[in-house]
């Protein structure tokens, strides 16, 4: 599946507060873009509105003439800053769950289990995991279900520098096969060929 | 497997999981029914008269537990995030978040509720109207109670807001379902009251999922 993601003159305002006016973006097949932008500046909101949490008070968002409904259910993924993980669940059925429904294929499952080294927490409850390994396994599930949109919010904040830099080389991986990525970030980010500062 | 059976099975199991749901329910609602004779006194004559109404009301109330935790947890820690933005509509999901609620702890309840009653003295032959009218009532508390849930999403002390928004809600079925039993036990037609909490149910099933899910877009937005 194929995907590009336009917004263009996206206005946002949360609680009452106006977030940005005027944003505009077109992010292609293959391109990353780094969201940046100080604490409360409305990155978080911008992928929720992309992925149709938030609406936008004013201008539009389009996934190249797809329909935004269905472009949603199937052709993007959102990491946020929380990972949809229950903590008395084991890692493995979590990650059982949301493949499938995101439809995952099996195969798909069990590589990214071991691209990104779980195998043997899968019978761990989430409870037991750290923030690094949780992150992990919230990561495993883009890759358990391919979609080319990825939103992310913060993807390497709690992993360590050796898993930043897996993190950066799946990133790389997807958008190479022609995968989009739009991330929320402190730091620049090595894969973005664009960066985009949010400011009121 | 499909994504609907899958939410099913994964509500079913974090329900049951560590004790939680039915041991808590079922808990609930046999120390409240063990508590009546205390309150009104050992006679049995007295204690047969009330025992279908008490154990169709603790059962209404025992419905309440477990109400406030079948959003708020998926709000908390960002899974109604992923279920919102999913293939399946968020009407479907909340249907069937409802529908697991149930499962795990509406439907054993109504093993139970012909158990209570019969130990309060109640005739056995009223047990299989009320294991029905529990069954029935379980939907209807489960949908109608989903509503509350997803209204009091996000709110402090929510579980209170839940029982608030809910408790009206509860009243048709407690109605319906208590006045089919009170006519059964005085030997009246007990259909109607039956049939109206199975048209309560029906409705609740149908249009509940419409309002939950409303009430998570807004809370998500």
């Amino acid at each position: 599946m194929s995907l590009s993601l336009q917004i263009e003159d996206l206005s946002l305002s949360r609680g009452g507060r106006r977030l940005f006016q005027g944003l505009s973006l077109d992010l292609g097949p293959g391109q990353a873009c780094a969201l940046t932008g100080a604490n409360g500046s409305g990155k978080t909101s911008l992928l929720r509105a992309v992925a149709g949490l938030v609406a936008p008070d004013s201008g539009r968002i389009g996934f190249g003439g797809a329909d935004p409904a269905a472009a949603r259910a199937s052709g993007l993924h959102l990491l946020g800053h929380l990972d949809g993980l229950k903590p008395s669940r084991t890692a493995g059925e979590e990650l059982d769950f949301w493949a499938g429904w995101q439809g995952g294929a099996p195969i798909a499952l069990g590589a990214a289990v071991d691209r990104l080294d779980l195998r043997r927490l899968l019978d761990l409850e989430v409870r037991r995991l750290s923030a690094g390994q949780r992150r992990r396994l919230a990561l495993a599930r883009l890759l358990a279900a391919p979609r080319p949109l990825w939103l992310l919010d913060e993807p390497l904040s709690p992993l360590d520098a050796h898993w930043r830099g897996e993190v950066l080389e799946i990133m790389a991986a997807h958008l190479s096969t022609g995968g989009l990525v739009l991330a929320a970030v402190h730091d620049p980010l090595p894969v973005a060929a664009l960066s985009l500062e949010i400011r009121p | 497997m499909s994504a609907a059976f899958r939410l099913l099975r994964r509500e079913m199991a974090i329900a049951w999981g560590r004790g939680g749901g039915l041991l808590v329910t079922g808990g609930f609602f046999a120390g409240a029914t063990l508590l009546l004779p205390l309150a009104s006194g050992p006679e049995p004559e007295r204690l047969a008269q009330i025992a279908p109404g008490a154990a169709w009301t603790v059962l209404a109330l025992s419905a309440l537990l477990g109400l406030e935790r079948l959003f708020e947890r998926d709000f908390e820690d960002g899974a109604l995030d992923l279920m919102a933005h999913a293939g399946l509509p968020l009407e479907f999901t909340c249907a069937l978040k409802c529908l697991g609620h149930w499962l795990a702890t509406g439907a054993p309840l109504a093993f139970l509720a012909p158990v209570a009653a019969i130990a309060l003295g109640a005739s056995p032959a009223l047990a299989p109207l009320l294991f029905a009218c529990a069954l029935a009532g379980g939907l209807a508390f489960a949908f109608t109670g989903g509503i509350g849930a997803a209204l009091s999403l996000g709110a402090r002390r929510g579980g209170l807001l839940t029982a608030v928004i809910v408790l009206p809600l509860f009243v048709p079925p407690v109605i319906f379902g208590g006045g089919a039993l009170d006519a059964f036990t005085s030997g009246l037609p007990w259909r109607a009251g039956f049939a109206l909490l199975c048209a309560y149910a029906a409705a609740a099933v149908a249009l509940g999922p419409l309002a939950m899910a409303a009430a998570c877009r807004n809370a998500l937005s």
